[in-house]
C-alpha cells in the first residue's frame, strides 16, 4: 500500500468510528446533562460543596460561578507549582519560577495547555497528577457547561433559569470524561504508556553510556488531555514521545479521542432543541471543514514543498518514523481544528503552507469541531451570524431556532467574534514592535513572523500549539499570552452566557414561509462560507507576510 | 457561614468544589489506573525495559546513540536517526529542533572571535547545512554516496546569496562555504561566484538556493531529527543500508544480517497505520546475543 492510500484509509478509518459514536455518545450526553436524578456520589459532593443541586441560575449567577470556579483553580494551581518542592512526589524538583507558573496556571484552567516549560525538567508527579491533570478535566467540563447552557437558552421559553454550573460541572465530569478516561487509559497503557510514579532510573546504555528512563502517571494524564481537548504534554516533546504515544495504532486512538466528544456534542444539542435534523446540520458544517482542513495538510505534507523538505525527499524534520508523514499530518490537522495543541510532530519544521493550515485552522475560532464545548457554542454563534447575514439579504428579521436575533443578540455574537482577532493581531504587534521580544524567534525572515504569529493565535484561540522554536519562557510573553489565553476563555463565556440568557427570555416565533431553515445543506454551506469569509477578512495580511511570504516563491 | 458576604459564600463554593474534584480525579483516578495498569499490564507501564545479562540497558520504547565516547558511530551496531534531545537520544530535555522549511543560511564562525560566554564562535548551521553534513557522514560510513539536491559536495546547503536583491546580478557568493572554499558553482548568470567571507553580512541580498543534479541514496529519515529526539525506529531503507557495514564489522553473512532487519521490521498495523519501521535497540540486543 502507497503511503498517500494508507493515509487515506487512515482517516476514513476516523471518519467512521466519530460517526459510529455520534449518537450513542451524544444521546448519553443528552441524558447526562437533562437527567434530573443524581447519584449517591453526587449527592455527597453537592453537600460537601455546599450547593443545593436542584436549584437554577440565571445567566449571570451561572457566568459568575465559571468565573469563580476558574479564579479559584488559577490560584490553586499556582500555588501548587510554586509549593511542589516541599510536597510529595517533586522528584526534586524545585520550585517553578513566578511567570512560568502563572503561564501554566492560566494555560490549564482555560483548557490551552500551552507551555512554556518542559514537562520532565519541571514538573514533579503530584503537580502533573493533581494538578495539571484535575484541570484538564475540569476545564472541558467547564466548556461543556457554557455549551449546555447555551443551548438550554435556545431550548427554553419564557424563563431566566439556564441550569445549575455546579451540577453540570460534576456531571460532565464524573458521567462523561471520568469513564471515558479509565478506559482509555488502560488501552493506552496496553499500547505501551507507562503508569507508574517512579524516578527516571538510569540505565547504561549498549555503547557504555547511560539513559535515564523516565516514569510517571503517563497514560492517566494522556488520554485525559486528549479526550478534554487539552493538550499539556506530560513530556516537553508532548504526543512525539514514545512514553505518550507508542506505537501507530495508540496514535490512532489518540487521534480518536480527540475528536470524539466535539463531535459528538451537536446531537446532544439536537436532542435538547427536540430536532436531530438541526445537531446534524451543525455536525455537518464542522465536518466540511474538517476534512478540507485535514486534507489540506496532509496533502501538503506528502508534497513537501520547500528548500529543506526537496533536499530531504520528504516532509520528515520534526516527525517520528512510526506515525510517518500522512498520519503525523492528520494529528497535527486534528489537534489544531480542536483546540486541542498536542503535537505528535513539530509544527515549526512543517513546510510553509503546512504549518499556514495549521495556523488557519485555529484561527476559524477553534469550531470545526472546535474544544470539548468551546466548539459547540462557537459554532452555535456563527449559526446566529449566519442567519443574521441571510436576514439582511432577504430584509426580514434574523431568527434561530424560533428565536429572534435581534439587535442585543447581535451584538453578543459580534462581540464575541471580534475578541480573538483583537487579542491575535494586537498581541503580534506588540511583539514584533519590540526588539527584546522579536530576539526570542528561533527562525529568521518570514518564518520568524509565523512563530510569533502562530503563538498568539494559539493563545488566544485556547489551543496550546506551538511553533516551538520561539522562546517564550520569558517573563514578557509568559504574562502576555497568559493575558490572551484569559481574556480568549473567559470573555467569549461571558458573552455565551448572555445570550443564552436573553435567547431563554424569549417565546419563540413559530415558522413561517419566510423562514430559513437551518437544517438544509443549504444553511450549512452558508455558515461555512461566512466562517471562511470572516477569517479571510481578519488574517489574510497577518498571513502573507509570515507563511504565505515563505511558501510562494 | 450565612453571614458572608455572597460573592465570598461562591469563592468558598468553589473551592471546596474543586478540593472534591482535586481527590477524585487527580488522586484516586490516577492511581486506581496506576494499580490496574500495575496489575495486569506491568511490563510495559514501567516503560518496556530490555534486558542483556540480566541488567537493563534501555527501553524497547526509546532510543539510543550508538556512539563511542568521542560521538563517532560504533560500526558494529545499527545506527539510530540524528536526535535533537539534548546531546542526543536524552529522555530528560526531549523534543525537535524546530528549524523550519526555509531555514537554509548559516552563520559562520569567525575565526578568534568569541561568543557571548567568552567561548570561541561556532556559528550555526542551519537546518539545510545539517542535513546535507548528515548526508555526506552516513554516504562516508556506509561507502554510498552522501550527495544530495541543494547540497554541496563539502556538505553544506548550496544557497547563492545574489546582490543586488533585484535586478541583473553582479556579485554572488555561495554563503554557507567560508573561504577559502571553493564555491560548489563557478559562475551564477555569467557572475563569477565567490566563497564566503566569515562575519561579513549578507542579508541585503536575494537567498538563491541551488538544486543541481544530485539525487539522494542516503534515506529521509537518516538526515533529519525526530519530534521527540527519542525515535527508537529507523526505516527500513536505511536498515538495510547499514546491513553491509554492520555484518563487515561482525564478521557475519550479509544475508544473516539484511534476514534479522526482516525479522525486526514491523509493518503498519492492521496494515495502514503508519509506516513501517525498524526498532534499532531490539536489532542491536538480538545481533549481541548471536
Amino acid at each position: 500500500m502507497s503511503p498517500t492510500l494508507a493515509g487515506t484509509v487512515f482517516v476514513a478509518s476516523l471518519v467512521v468510528a466519530v460517526a459510529a459514536a455520534y449518537r450513542p455518545l451524544g444521546d448519553h450526553m443528552y441524558r447526562v446533562y437533562t437527567g434530573t436524578r443524581h447519584s449517591a456520589v453526587e449527592r455527597t459532593i453537592y453537600q460537601l460543596v455546599g450547593v443545593r443541586p436542584d436549584g437554577e441560575q440565571r445567566w449571570s449567577v451561572y457566568a459568575r460561578s465559571v468565573l469563580a470556579f476558574s479564579a479559584v483553580s488559577v490560584l490553586f494551581l499556582y500555588g501548587l507549582q510554586r509549593l511542589q518542592d516541599k510536597l510529595l512526589l517533586s522528584l526534586g524538583m524545585p520550585a517553578v519560577p513566578d511567570h512560568v507558573a502563572w503561564n501554566t496556571a492560566v494555560s490549564f484552567v482555560t483548557n490551552t495547555n500551552w507551555q512554556a516549560y518542559s514537562g520532565e525538567s519541571t514538573m514533579g508527579h503530584l503537580v502533573q497528577m493533581a494538578g495539571l491533570a484535575v484541570q484538564n478535566f475540569v476545564s472541558a467540563a467547564v466548556g461543556m457547561a457554557v455549551a449546555v447552557a447555551l443551548v438550554r437558552g435556545l431550548a427554553r421559553r419564557q424563563t431566566e433559569e439556564l441550569g445549575n454550573f455546579w451540577v453540570d460541572l460534576v456531571r460532565g465530569s464524573l458521567r462523561v470524561l471520568l469513564p471515558l478516561a479509565f478506559v482509555g487509559a488502560i488501552v493506552l497503557v496496553a499500547g505501551g504508556l507507562v503508569q507508574n510514579l517512579a524516578a527516571p532510573h538510569e540505565v547504561a546504555t549498549l555503547t557504555g553510556g547511560t539513559q535515564a528512563i523516565t516514569g510517571g502517571p503517563v497514560a492517566s494524564q494522556e488520554i485525559i488531555k486528549e479526550l478534554g481537548t487539552n493538550g499539556g504534554g506530560f513530556y516537553n516533546a508532548n504526543s512525539a514521545h514514545p512514553f505518550e504515544n507508542a506505537t501507530s495504532w495508540t496514535n490512532w486512538v489518540e487521534i480518536f479521542a480527540i475528536l470524539l466528544i466535539p463531535f459528538a456534542l451537536p446531537r446532544t444539542f439536537g436532542r435538547m432543541v427536540g430536532d436531530n435534523r438541526q445537531g446534524y446540520a451543525i455536525a455537518a458544517i464542522m465536518a466540511t471543514i474538517a476534512v478540507v482542513g485535514v486534507a489540506a495538510l496532509t496533502g501538503l505534507e506528502l508534497a513537501h514543498h520547500g528548500t529543506v523538505p526537496q533536499a530531504v525527499g520528504a516532509s520528515l524534520e520534526g516527525k517520528e518514523t512510526r506515525f510517518g508523514v500522512a498520519n503525523s499530518a492528520t494529528f497535527g490537522a486534528a489537534t489544531t481544528l480542536t483546540s486541542t495543541g498536542a503535537v505528535d510532530s513539530f509544527h515549526d519544521s512543517y513546510t510553509a503552507l503546512g504549518g499556514m493550515v495549521t495556523m488557519v485552522d485555529m484561527m476559524l475560532g477553534e469550531v470545526a469541531p472546535g474544544g470539548v464545548g468551546s466548539g459547540l457554542y462557537g459554532m452555535l454563534v456563527l449559526a446566529v451570524i449566519t442567519v443574521f447575514v441571510a436576514g439582511l439579504m432577504v430584509g426580514r428579521t434574523p431568527e434561530y431556532l424560533g428565536k429572534r436575533i435581534g439587535a442585543r443578540e447581535i451584538k453578543l455574537a459580534s462581540m464575541y467574534f471580534l475578541v480573538t482577532p483583537v487579542l491575535v493581531l494586537v498581541g503580534t504587534a506588540l511583539a514584533m514592535g519590540s526588539a527584546e521580544q522579536r530576539a526570542s524567534m528561533l527562525n529568521g525572515g518570514p518564518h520568524g513572523l509565523s512563530e510569533v504569529l502562530y503563538a498568539f493565535t494559539s493563545a488566544s484561540n485556547n489551543n496550546g500549539s506551538a511553533f516551538g522554536g520561539l522562546t517564550v519562557d520569558t517573563p514578557w510573553y509568559d504574562v502576555a499570552l497568559g493575558l490572551c489565553m484569559a481574556f480568549g476563555r473567559f470573555l467569549p463565556i461571558v458573552f455565551v452566557l448572555a445570550l443564552a440568557g436573553s435567547l431563554a427570555r424569549q417565546t419563540p416565533v413559530p415558522a413561517s414561509a419566510g423562514t430559513l431553515p437551518t437544517h438544509r445543506p443549504q444553511f450549512v454551506g452558508m455558515v461555512v462560507g461566512v466562517t471562511i469569509i470572516l477569517v479571510a477578512l481578519t488574517f489574510l495580511p497577518a498571513l502573507a507576510l509570515g507563511p504565505l511570504a515563505e511558501g510562494i516563491q | 457561614m450565612e453571614r458572608l458576604p455572597s460573592w465570598v459564600r461562591q469563592h468558598l463554593a468553589a473551592l471546596r468544589a474543586l478540593l472534591v474534584l482535586t481527590l477524585i480525579l487527580g488522586v484516586a483516578y490516577p492511581l486506581v489506573v496506576t494499580g490496574v495498569a500495575q496489575t495486569v499490564l506491568d511490563d510495559r507501564a514501567d516503560g518496556s525495559l530490555l534486558q542483556k545479562g540480566g541488567k537493563d540497558v534501555g527501553s524497547a520504547l526509546i532510543g539510543q546513540n550508538f556512539t563511542d565516547s568521542g560521538g563517532d558511530p560504533v560500526g558494529k551496531y545499527f545506527q539510530s536517526r540524528p536526535s535533537a534531545a539534548g546531546d542526543g537520544y536524552d529522555p530528560l530535555s526531549t523534543g525537535a529542533s524546530n528549524l523550519g522549511p526555509e531555514d537554509v543560511l548559516d552563520v559562520l564562525a569567525v575565526p578568534g572571535a568569541k561568543d557571548a560566554d567568552g567561548e570561541p564562535d561556532t556559528g550555526r548551521q542551519s537546518l539545510l547545512t545539517r542535513v546535507c553534513a548528515r548526508s555526506r557522514a552516513v554516504g562516508e560510513l556506509e561507502g554510498v554516496s552522501g550527495a544530495r539536491p541543494y547540497c554541496t559536495p563539502d556538505g553544506v546547503g548550496a544557497v547563492l546569496k545574489v546582490f543586488p536583491a533585484v535586478g541583473r546580478p553582479v556579485r554572488a557568493v555561495s554563503a554557507n562555504q567560508a573561504c577559502p572554499a571553493a564555491p560548489f558553482l563557478a559562475a551564477y548568470q555569467g557572475v563569477r561566484v565567490e566563497c564566503a567571507r566569515p562575519g561579513e553580512d549578507l542579508s541585503a541580498g536575494r537567498t538563491v538556493p541551488v538544486r543541481g543534479s544530485a539525487t539522494a541514496v542516503v534515506p529521509a529519515d537518516a538526515v533529519t531529527a525526530s519530534g521527540s529526539g527519542l525515535d527508537p525506529h529507523i526505516s527500513p531503507a536505511y536498515a538495510e543500508l547499514q546491513a553491509p557495514r554492520v555484518a563487515r564489522e561482525r564478521g557475519l553473512d550479509v544475508a544473516k544480517v539484511k534476514a534479522l532487519v526482516r525479522q525486526r521490521t514491523t509493518g503498519r498495523a492492521l496494515g495502514f497505520m503508519g509506516e513501517p519501521v525498524v526498532n534499532v535497540l531490539e536489532l542491536n540486543l538480538a545481533l549481541d546475543r548471536g
